[in-house]
């Protein structure tokens, strides 16, 4: 921001040093000359400040709340070097379109980190300042992990590649279906879903994230009669199928209980909510590795603080930790189905769990260039709301590596849920060899999809009862940014 | 039974052109492609044999399409597929996988279930042709 005084740290070491309280941009956290090192965490926040703080001094506070400041000075700071140890913001600018707002971007030296720890990285980045009293609001946009740290993380236990070859599934998105009602149904009834699912032509069925093992279904209950239907689904279809076994629960030790009891059944997969916390998932992320698992991760929790645009954590931050602590499935949205998402945000997100290298991409939200370090790459999962009337949008928006899920656009076909499941899978196929063929499936998929229905009853009954259902309404996380003029 | 595995098992069999376009596909992508064949399509068995290796230099549809034809003449009750593989770095495997040929009949698969202490059951999965005859004698 050129047009402001550039408040200027205090060098002289008595002055600075002296008890009282100074500026945090006096203290040493503000340096609009400095030029992230190569080993630096960046962070760029979206910051509110309250009416008169300047932009600058709260982005100084950001700075020294999230690394070594506290509201006064402090002699122990000159046993320390801490020069190295205070965050530094460097850039701010004010948000295009918002007054009020202003992007800040700061630096961290990589000794401020624990290794292989999103927990200290949570702690250190989002511990303190979003109650910050001169703030009025603060949302983390986006981070910057440099290789180094990166390597200290193992990341997804089975990835997109090796889910595929254990899977023998290729070339197409995977297909899956949450199991419903999510309530109520006893563990007999319930595998009866997850049976007719799977034999219709799903690949996946899914616990939703609130099954647990409530007195109308205790965990055992579901887990042997969800086992005995995937394995006659398979058998009945040739394929590798599974569903995903919610092993969340209120302690460590239960929940590795129910992992091994999954294994013993020889499922494929457990899903874990996001609720359970960074060092939960990291320790089931090991779990997993050690057991030739795929996790799955469920965001239940995260819209509390994803979704205001000025407010929280974005998701992209938060796909990017997932990917550090690693799971193997992402629930990072539909754009086109009954959940919050714009689909360019959207977009960013899946890109955050698949690139090898991450671009910056401000259409997308992304700040930031990421080089993921060869680290397995998660495979993002679009479920809510979504149809088989949808699929060219889908794949458009998308590509191949997703599970797309159809939970009631399978569980609610007039003619059952195998056929629900089998014009869903049709639908994906016949789209998918239009595309390969060359056609332009975003303004041809309707003609696609109806020419498929032609043979393919089931889906014609989809595409009569939810072939006209969209939800279109304003999103509320966009991304802020001015499109550079093209030079001319 | 239909066995479903491969992209486009749930179409009704592709036609020769309908194989050419995907092949085009993918050469146009830079994957190589493979033939593969198997009397044995049981769900976790990874290595059907190849009919050739992967063919890293062709890069002509109608040159893929004439080992296509090979195969299903040498082996016409056997399962054929098609596999691409893509060497960019960070996928380094398998990209699309269609099967193109299969028996006039399909006998299917039994789940046979191993009863075991609580209610826990151990399944394998059996595929009725592989038991009732040797390789190369099943369909």
């Amino acid at each position: 921001m050129g047009n402001m005084d550039q408040p200027q740290q205090i060098t002289d070491a008595k002055k600075r040093y002296s008890a009282g309280v100074l500026k945090y941009a006096q203290m040493g956290y503000w340096d609009g000359d400095y030029v992230p090192k190569a080993t630096d965490i960046l962070a760029l926040f979206r910051i509110t400040p309250q009416e008169g703080v300047d932009p600058i001094e709260a982005a100084a506070a950001v700075a020294g709340e999230s690394s070594t400041a506290t509201w006064t000075v402090v002699w122990t700071d000159r046993l320390t070097a801490c020069d190295m140890y205070r965050a530094k913001a460097y850039r701010v600018d004010p948000v295009p379109g918002i007054p009020g707002q202003y992007f800040c971007y700061v630096a961290y030296d990589l000794s401020l980190f624990e290794e292989g720890s999103i927990a200290n990285v949570t702690a250190s980045i989002i511990g303190n300042v979003f109650s910050f009293k001169p703030l009025k609001a603060a949302r983390l946009e986006d981070m910057q992990f440099p290789v180094a740290y990166v390597k200290t993380f193992a990341g997804p236990p089975t990835g997109i590649v090796v889910e595929r070859e254990r899977l023998d599934k290729f070339g197409r998105p995977l297909l899956g279906a949450t199991t419903k009602p999510k309530l109520g149904l006893s563990g007999r009834n319930y595998g009866r879903v997850v049976y007719e699912g799977l034999k219709g032509g799903l690949d996946f069925m899914k616990d939703d994230e609130n099954i647990n093992s409530q007195p109308f279904m205790h965990w055992r209950d579901r887990f042997l009669f969800v086992m005995d239907a995937v394995n006659k689904a398979s058998a009945a279809t040739g394929e590798v199928k599974g569903s995903y076994l919610n092993v969340t629960a209120g302690t460590m030790e239960e929940m590795y209980k129910r992992a091994q009891f999954a294994k013993e059944l020889g499922s494929i997969i457990i899903m874990i909510d996001l609720v359970v916390g960074w060092t939960a998932i990291q320790s089931m992320s090991n779990w997993c590795r050690q057991n030739d698992m795929i996790l799955h991760m469920h965001r239940a929790g995260h819209g509390t603080y994803t979704r205001q645009k000025n407010h929280g954590v974005s998701f992209r931050v938060i796909a990017k930790w997932l990917r550090l602590a690693g799971v193997d499935h992402l629930h990072a949205g539909t754009a086109v189905g009954k959940l919050e998402g714009d689909p360019m945000t959207v977009q960013g997100y899946y890109n955050v769990c698949r690139d090898t290298h991450t671009k910056v991409d401000l259409q997308r939200g992304i700040f930031f260039e990421q080089d993921w370090g060869a680290l397995r790459k998660v495979m993002p999962v679009a479920s809510g709301g979504i149809h088989a009337g949808q699929m060219h949008q889908l794949i458009d928006l998308f590509g191949d590596d997703v599970v797309l899920q159809f939970g009631g656009g399978t569980i609610g076909h007039p003619q059952g849920i195998q056929a629900g499941a089998t014009a869903n899978r049709v639908a994906l196929e016949a789209m998918v060899l239009a595309r390969n063929e060359g056609r332009d499936i975003k303004n041809e998929g309707p003609q696609i999809l109806r020419d498929a229905a032609k043979w393919c009853s089931p889906l014609q009954g989809a595409l009569d009862t939810w072939g006209d259902i969209t939800f279109n309404y304003t999103s509320t996380d966009t991304s802020d940014f001015v499109t550079t003029p093209s030079v001319s | 039974m239909r066995i479903t595995q491969g992209t486009f098992s749930f179409l009704p069999d592709l036609s020769d052109e309908q194989i050419g376009k995907q092949v085009e596909y993918c050469l146009d992508k830079g994957w190589a492609i493979g033939i593969e064949y198997t009397d044995d399509p049981h769900p976790r068995n990874t290595y059907w044999d190849m009919f050739g290796m992967p063919m890293f230099d062709v890069r002509d549809a109608a040159g893929i399409m004439l080992e296509v034809t090979a195969c299903r003449k040498t082996f016409p009750q056997h399962y054929i597929r098609v596999t691409a593989f893509d060497s960019t770095h960070g996928t380094e495997s398998v990209v699309l996988s269609f099967i193109i040929n299969r028996p006039a009949k399909e006998p299917g698969f039994r789940l046979i279930r191993s009863e075991e202490p609580g209610r826990t059951i151990r399944y394998s999965i059996e595929s009725y042709a592989v038991q009732a005859h040797a390789e190369g004698e099943r369909y």
